[in-house]
């Protein structure tokens, strides 16, 4: 039950099928890749399951611990416990992170229960301490004018505050440089932990150097084509993703 | 009596003339002001979109209208009935209700030497001098058909003078109260605020309606800023359901002077705020900033006019408008830079959000360049809440009311983040907030 759940997924958008019946499951505790060529699927996984609206789940059940999250809001689903790092994280202007945040943690209390601003602020400092960013960064808009290593940096840091039981990571590591990429990874690793799990979702394996993950699955053609461990990616780093295109074909 | 003179004696008379004696009746250069203004409102008659500077708002609505002038004992509002935008201030502070003021709820004790803030009728009745030459002054050849009603009927309001060098700490509050009256009541407040050389003061002008009564509150305000002295203008127009509200206000900069006004309206049925500065002194720069928010059937309109007429000026505008339902907006802004204005820096911004499919806004910004080296910037644009945006908000699990609302906040934020005054920023802010949760 202690898991992220995924069985017989059909996702489309609009009148396309993109998701045919996917299955996976993450249970706790666990790092998952998910791999694949570009175009199967792999971040309509991750927005459908966030609930976006302009992907609509056609068949199939998705999980969380056992409940259902098909069907809920967006905000339902973050707060039933599944945290995305977007590819592209949006920019919201004239909102700063301090306060977006705080927004976020906010929407997760009991009505009439109020967030304790100063020990708010020694766990986000805590927070941006271990993730190596520096104080002023708070007050900037969220992922406003930021270069894309910021933008990353500041997805986990939302994580990190958020405390997710499930996160989906999707390609976190695309756009970003060999420093940032470790910090992001090492970031990303120091979640780690029995009561965490985590799909990263990566077209390449560099990602999975410094995220090294316990179960590796290949999606093509919108259903998962082949699973292993850790040594599948490396397999697929020198192989490539034709022979899984070429089935799919 | 002349034909002429009857007819717009009657006409008049529909806007609250009926009102009772209008004070100063004795003083010549004021009887012959007001005769001269009743004279152009008669001939001009009610703005319609045929006025270019009323092309997006028409009052011909008003026409089959008739606004009786406020009793001459008209209820004093009780104090809990005053709206304060800063629950804490201690500062001076002047109410009138339906246009009249109200000496028991205001308080203008402990005001410093030099600076004199007192009500119209007053002044006129004490000393008219001193008023002399500064009201109506800037009313140019082609007057507004509604400052000219309002030179002819102006009953009441607020005179500030401040003498050279003196800074008012604290902010002065004036508070126009309306629709506590049963029948449709028209008034004319018209302001007078004369800042000597070097003087500093914050004026707060709270508009608000504390019964649901039909009301036209046409305003006017005279502004003369001097050399160095400088101006922070702070309006909230928070009127009934069913008010008209008109105001404009007239302002002459000296040298090195400086005029920031933000305006926040969120109240009337059909409002409209007119701001008309002249930077007539090197170095004098003003900001004109404004956040509405409307819905309904609203209709909002700003309209700013700067005439940049010596070298060295500067003027700054920022206007952001949140419209939803079938509401509507109307942003003119006219910026005009004369053959002498060299090295004028001039900004100036329009954003609108639409929150429905039936809201509009009408954008007309007009820059007029007659100077070669000039840096004149302007823009406008207008858009719905990014959808993208609102899904990566909710991802994080604020609801999506609270996002939208964070969104909406952070946009309509630009037009008053430059309010140096923290507490007055904060104070407007917590309106914004206030009008969301009201949807």
């Amino acid at each position: 039950m202690s898991s992220l759940e995924i069985k017989n997924l059909h996702v489309n958008i609009g009148d396309k099928p993109i998701l045919k019946d996917f299955t996976l499951s993450v249970p706790k505790g666990e790092v998952h890749a998910l791999m694949g060529p570009n175009g199967t699927g792999k971040s309509t996984l991750a927005k459908a399951l966030a609930g976006h609206e302009d992907y609509e789940i056609t068949g199939g059940d998705a999980l969380l611990n056992g409940k259902s999250i098909v069907g809920m809001a967006p905000d339902e689903i973050a707060r039933t416990g599944l945290f995305l790092a977007f590819q592209y994280p949006n920019e919201i202007p004239g909102v700063s992170i301090a306060n977006f945040i705080r927004a976020a943690l906010t929407a997760r209390l009991e009505d009439g229960e109020e967030l304790d601003a100063a020990q708010y602020y020694k766990t986000l400092y805590e927070k941006m301490d271990m993730l190596k960013i520096v104080r002023k960064f708070t007050a900037r808009s969220v992922n406003e004018v930021f270069s894309c290593g910021e933008k990353k940096r500041c997805e986990i840091l939302q994580m990190a505050m958020l405390k997710p039981e499930y996160a989906i990571m999707d390609e976190t590591d695309s756009g970003l440089d060999i420093d940032a990429l470790k910090a992001v990874a090492e970031g990303v690793n120091l979640l780690r932990s029995p009561e965490r799990s985590s799909l990263i979702i990566t077209h390449y394996q560099r990602l999975l150097d410094y995220i090294v993950p316990d179960r590796v699955h290949v999606l093509a053609n919108g259903r998962i084509k082949r699973s292993g461990g850790k040594e599948l990616a490396l397999e697929l780093e020198k192989s490539g993703y034709a022979a899984f295109a070429e089935a799919a074909a | 009596m002349a034909t002429e003179t009857i007819q717009a004696q009657s006409l008049a008379e529909r806007f609250g003339a009926s009102g009772g004696d209008l004070p100063g009746a004795g003083v010549a250069w004021l009887t012959a002001m007001r005769a001269t203004g009743l004279e152009q409102f008669a001939e001009a008659g009610l703005p319609t979109p045929r006025l270019e500077a009323w092309k997006y708002t028409d009052l011909r609505v008003l026409e089959k209208m008739a606004f009786g002038g406020a009793a001459e004992t008209g209820a004093v509002p009780t104090i809990d009935l005053i709206p304060s935008l800063l629950p804490d201030a201690a500062g001076p502070r002047l109410v009138f209700a339906d246009g009249r003021f109200c000496a028991a709820v205001s308080d203008v004790g402990g005001l410093p030497d030099g600076v004199m803030a007192e009500p119209l009728t007053a002044v006129l009745e004490r000393d008219p001098s001193l008023v002399e030459d500064h009201l109506g002054r800037l009313d140019s050849a082609e007057t507004d058909p509604m400052v000219a009603l309002n030179t002819a009927l102006m009953a009441d309001g607020l005179v500030l003078r401040v003498a050279p060098g003196v800074t008012l700490e604290a902010p002065l509050t004036v508070i126009f109260l309306g629709g506590q009256a049963e029948a449709a009541v028209a008034y004319h407040p018209r302001n007078l605020i004369v800042l000597g050389d070097n003087s500093r003061v914050t004026v707060i002008e709270h508009h608000a309606g504390i019964g649901p009564g039909t009301y036209l509150a046409n305003g006017a305000t005279d502004v003369h800023v001097g050399a160095g002295a400088a101006l922070s203008h702070v309006k909230v127009q928070a009127e009934g359901a069913d008010a008209f509200h008109l105001a404009a206000m007239r302002a002459r900069l000296d040298r090195d002077a400086s005029l920031e006004s933000y305006s926040l309206a969120t109240g009337a049925r059909l409002s409209r705020n007119e701001i008309a500065v002249r930077l007539e002194g090197s170095g004098a720069r003003c900001r004109l900033n404004g956040a509405y928010m409307m819905r309904g059937t609203q209709h909002c309109d700003n309209t700013t006019v700067i005439d940049h007429l010596v070298p060295d000026t500067a003027c700054d505008e920022v206007f952001k408008g949140v419209l939803d339902d079938t509401a509507r907006a109307v942003f003119q802004g006219r910026i005009t830079v004369h053959p002498d204005a060299q090295r004028t820096d001039g900004n100036q911004s329009c954003k609108t959000l639409l929150l429905s499919d039936g809201a509009e806004i009408d954008a007309k910004p007009e820059l007029e360049i007659y100077a070669d080296d000039v840096k004149c910037s302007h823009g406008a644009t207008v858009g719905e809440l990014d959808a993208e945006a609102l899904f990566y908000m909710r991802s994080r699990g604020l609801p999506e009311a609270t996002a939208r609302n964070l969104l909406i906040e952070s946009f309509l934020a630009e037009a008053l983040a430059d309010i140096s005054d923290e507490d007055l920023r904060s104070a407007l802010l917590a309106s914004v907030t206030h009008w969301l949760s009201k949807d």
